[in-house]
């Protein structure tokens, strides 16, 4: 497989503008003559299928959900970054280019990443226009907060939902669209296959949730924007239905999956309570703006009362480690010093895994209310969770999954392997590398949908002749009976043990082997498990009712299948990778106080893995990457 | 804690339904109510009966795809707060709970607890946006918006879309969500052009989709997982009205 990045030439700052230039165009008379299928109405899909129909494509939109409005992205809290310097502090789009270059860890492709900042700023404009509501300042105009990674103010937010107002936002423009017929919604609909006809992606196999009807949908072109693959560890913050079927199915399909272990760890989200936990909940990284986090500094100390716990008592460890960023350190940094000082004994809380984010110092300094304006959602979800109140006693945090930087691999159109598939949003690996930068999701799935992929798909379209395709073709008919297939083994297993019992061993499995801290040693021991958990699964899943109804362990058995079979690649890719970067943290490569140590002369490219059948291992594909504009550095938040 | 529970089970659309009694055992306080009910829901496919079917997501009270009567109450007894972000501390060891699906006609059951909502993005479709096709505006801050005003249209914006403000309306009214968009939009300058239009259009949407009237019983506020003030009502009321004489007038004038 040839890996073509198709970054253009020439200086960084012209490469976007050059390209859209020379990209091809469809005249606006023959858009509505092509389809175009997007999977996912988050951030990414939605903005995608709104701006296409505005230009006059055929849209077909799916999701799981029974609404577009619920997709994931309405999760989000702190907020969203842009270049936009409207607080005079230094910032540029080169500043924003740099700080997510050297936040990824130098994994990331830096063509991608220089449009993206450069885009961020439209972003805002766009989002203004659409009615979000963004925070403001008295005059009228808009505020501003600092995230991780960054020492300028270039968040925009709402309150603490910021992801819900980009979303409804963008589900508004998209409805817009639904009644003006050029997207046609397809709620409560799954997709379980990607139809490949000579080479090229030509539709996808769904199914309708309520009625159970399976059916497929062709089209000119697909967009992939169904979200990333936290859920593979059971616990983490995403929302319960996320999950990685669309692009593993396409990957089995022949699209390249890159970089699977870049996953994110969030260093703020609530400690787990009990083994009935069947999710965790994130605390937006803004309050690390005012909170202070630390650990007592003595192990004696962790059962007493934080509040009985003196200054001099206290180990503020991210201030102490990183003075320059502190507390605000980027979130890779920040979850494994968190792990440090709970694997050394001085965690907090019950079973010890837990830190404190301590308000106390802000509220003398600002007052309550300032405080209760800015958080005051964010406090109340801790307590309505934890029973306690931030107010009074500090927040109890700890690490938990929460995003994956990994994905299907994408060309600078955000094509995959496969012609005529795109990806946008966090369903592809191309802008984050080793490590996100908090507030730079909703970037760039915004960015993707409403400016690259509307543009690229155009491109494609524009330079390829399709030949016709009809549901009567052998590859339509084949991919559907397979998925037919699938769904009936699932329900003819009848076996004894629960869907969801699978999902939560092999998330206790990965979170052990392939979470904060990965060795050769561990990652050996999942690959040896991980077959035969699958196996037992497909020997031993229980799922009750038929195929032709709405069936909701049905859905689930479907999705951890196909986890069960993602996350021994996460483990192949976390093997291979002899090196620390980002949130991949190898034990055996750090440095002498325990710092991410990167190998670059070996490792600065991007693992694009190929499937070879389910009887072969991958096959690694290599992307290098050039960094021409930021130099190769070690990382310092010092 | 133990609980006898008293769910409403519907194997489909047009099938009979009725209240199924389950024992839901060793629940722990600091457990979510669907926490608890997935507790329940793997009993009951250990012992080979069809799990009960309900709406979630984010179990963290922003996506608005939970929603059950627990005890006759949308969301259950504690205020601002939708059914997964509820703990069963707000329980007792031996309670009797009785949970229903949504009761409105414009929500018709699919199955179990899970209905059909899909009319409440028929009532955004039919105007609950602002026109702003992507790549034509101008800069973001071009155009300021008062504290204020952009504090209040956040609150209003603030709606989950979960549909509580139906269940709980003795008239099956959707008026607290369509006046929560129309007051969002309203309250800020990007949403002037098309506020009479919006108003006029969303409230006809609302009102072919089978909703009731408000009466203000105020039962939806009450509900609301987000709090949202009647006063939007207020709003929406007044933005209808001055569309509908807007629209007389120029129907006599543009007669002349």
């Amino acid at each position: 497989m040839e890996l073509k990045s198709k970054v253009p030439s020439g200086p960084i700052e012209r490469k976007w503008d050059k390209h859209r230039f020379e990209m091809k165009l469809v005249s606006p008379a023959n858009k509505r003559k092509f389809t175009v299928v997007v999977v996912g109405s988050g951030l990414a899909g939605g903005a995608a299928a709104a701006t296409m129909s505005e230009l006059g494509y055929n849209v077909k939109c799916f999701c799981f959900q029974d609404s577009p409005r619920r997709a994931h992205s309405i999760a989000a809290q702190g907020g969203i970054n842009a270049a936009k310097n409207y607080q005079n502090d230094g910032d540029s789009v080169y500043r924003l280019f740099y700080d997510t270059v050297k936040g990824g860890d130098f994994r990331s492709r830096e063509g991608n990443v220089y449009r993206l900042s450069q885009v961020s700023v439209n972003i805002i404009d766009q989002c203004v226009a659409q009615g979000v509501p963004f925070a403001r300042e008295y005059g009228g105009l808009l505020a501003n907060r600092s995230f991780g990674g960054a020492q300028v103010s270039r968040t925009f937010y709402a309150r603490g939902q910021t992801g819900q107002q980009l979303l409804l936002g963008c589900y508004q423009a998209l409805e817009k669209e639904v009644s003006k017929g050029g997207v046609t919604m397809y709620p409560r609909t799954e997709m379980l296959d990607l139809i490949v006809i000579s080479g090229r992606a030509r539709g996808i196999v769904v199914r309708d949730m309520v009625s159970g009807e399976i059916s497929s949908h062709l089209a000119d072109a697909v967009v992939l924007a169904s979200g990333g693959y936290s859920n593979v560890f059971y616990l983490s913050t995403n929302a319960k239905g996320s999950n990685a079927t669309a692009i593993w199915r396409a990957y089995k399909r022949g699209a390249a999956f890159a970089n699977p272990c870049y996953t994110q760890i969030h260093p703020t989200c609530i400690p787990v309570s009990g083994d009935h936990q069947s999710k965790l909940t994130l605390m937006s990284e803004s309050l690390r703006n005012d909170g202070r986090v630390w650990v007592p500094k003595r192990k004696e100390d962790c059962g007493k009362r934080p509040q009985d716990i003196p200054d001099a008592d206290r180990d503020y460890y991210l201030e102490r480690k990183y003075p320059s960023f502190g507390n605000l350190s980027p979130r890779d940094i920040a979850s494994r010093a968190a792990k440090e000082v709970c694997d050394e004994g001085r965690g907090v809380g019950p079973g010890g895994r837990g830190v404190y984010l301590d308000f106390a110092d802000a509220i003398r300094r600002l007052g309550k209310e300032k405080i209760a304006e800015r958080y005051g959602n964010l406090f109340e979800m801790y307590q309505r969770i934890t029973d306690e109140n931030p107010y009074e006693v500090p927040m109890r945090i700890y690490p938990a999954p929460h995003y994956t930087m990994g994905g299907l691999w994408v060309d600078y159109n955000l094509m995959s392997t496969i012609p005529g598939l795109h990806v946008a949003g966090e369903a592809n690996f191309s802008d984050h590398g080793a490590n996100r930068l908090g507030a730079s999701a909703l970037m760039q799935g915004l960015s993707d949908g409403y400016f690259i992929v509307p543009l690229t798909i155009g491109d494609y379209l524009g330079s390829n002749k399709l030949e016709p395709v009809s549901v009567d073709s052998p590859e339509v008919k084949a991919t559907e009976a397979a998925v037919r297939q699938r769904t009936e083994k699932l329900l003819s297993v009848q076996g004894s043990r629960t869907v969801a019992s699978f999902h939560r061993e092999l998330g206790r499995l990965m979170w052990e082997y392939c979470g904060m801290a990965r060795s050769a040693e561990g990652l050996k021991q999942a690959l040896a498990v991980i077959p035969k958990l699958r196996d037992e699964f497909w020997h031993d899943v229980r799922v009750l009712g038929t195929g032709a109804e709405l069936n909701q362990s049905l859905e689930h058995a479907g999705r951890v299948a196909d986890f069960l079979e993602l996350a021994e690649l996460m483990c192949i890719d976390a093997l291979h990778r002899e090196e620390s970067c980002g949130g991949h943290f190898r034990v055996e490569h750090q440095t002498p106080d325990g710092e991410a140590l990167r190998h670059d002369e070996q490792f600065a490219y991007v693992a694009a893995w190929e499937y070879a059948g389910d009887a072969q291992p991958p096959v690694l594909n290599k992307e290098p990457l050039v960094f021409e504009n930021v130099p190769l550095s070690q990382r310092s938040y010092k | 804690m133990n609980l006898t529970l008293h769910v409403w089970r519907q194997p489909g659309p047009d099938a009979r339904g009725g209240m199924e009694r389950y024992e839901a055992r060793d629940i722990s306080p600091d457990m979510s109510f669907l926490e608890m009910l997935d507790v329940v829901n793997e009993s009951l496919v250990e012992s080979g009966k069809p799990p009960i079917a309900f709406d979630h997501d984010c179990r963290e009270g922003i996506c608005g795809s939970c929603g059950m009567m627990i005890n006759g109450v949308a969301h259950g007894p504690m205020r601002g707060t939708a059914t997964c972000q509820l703990h069963m501390r707000s329980f007792g060891d031996g309670d009797t709970i009785y949970i229903e699906p949504w009761r409105s006609r414009a929500f018709p059951v699919i199955k179990d607890l899970v209905v059909n909502r899909s009319a409440f993005d028929r009532i955004i479709a039919s105007g609950g946006f602002i026109t702003a096709p992507t790549g034509s505006p101008q800069d973001a801050n071009n155009i300021p918006v008062a504290k204020r005003d952009a504090d209040e249209a956040m609150d209003a914006a603030a709606c989950i879309g979960c549909g509580a403000c139906v269940a709980a309306c003795p008239n099956g009214s959707a008026s607290l969500f369509t006046a929560a968009k129309i007051s969002h939009l309203g309250l800020l300058p990007q949403g002037q052009p098309e506020r009479e239009r919006r108003a006029t259009r969303m409230v006809a949407q609302m009102d072919a989709e089978g909703f009731g009237h408000c009466t203000l019983y105020g039962e939806c506020q009450e509900a609301c997982p987000k709090q949202i003030s009647i006063d939007t009502i207020a709003r929406m009321n007044r933005d209808f009205l001055v569309a509908t004489r807007h629209e007389h007038e120029e129907k006599v004038l543009g007669g002349g």
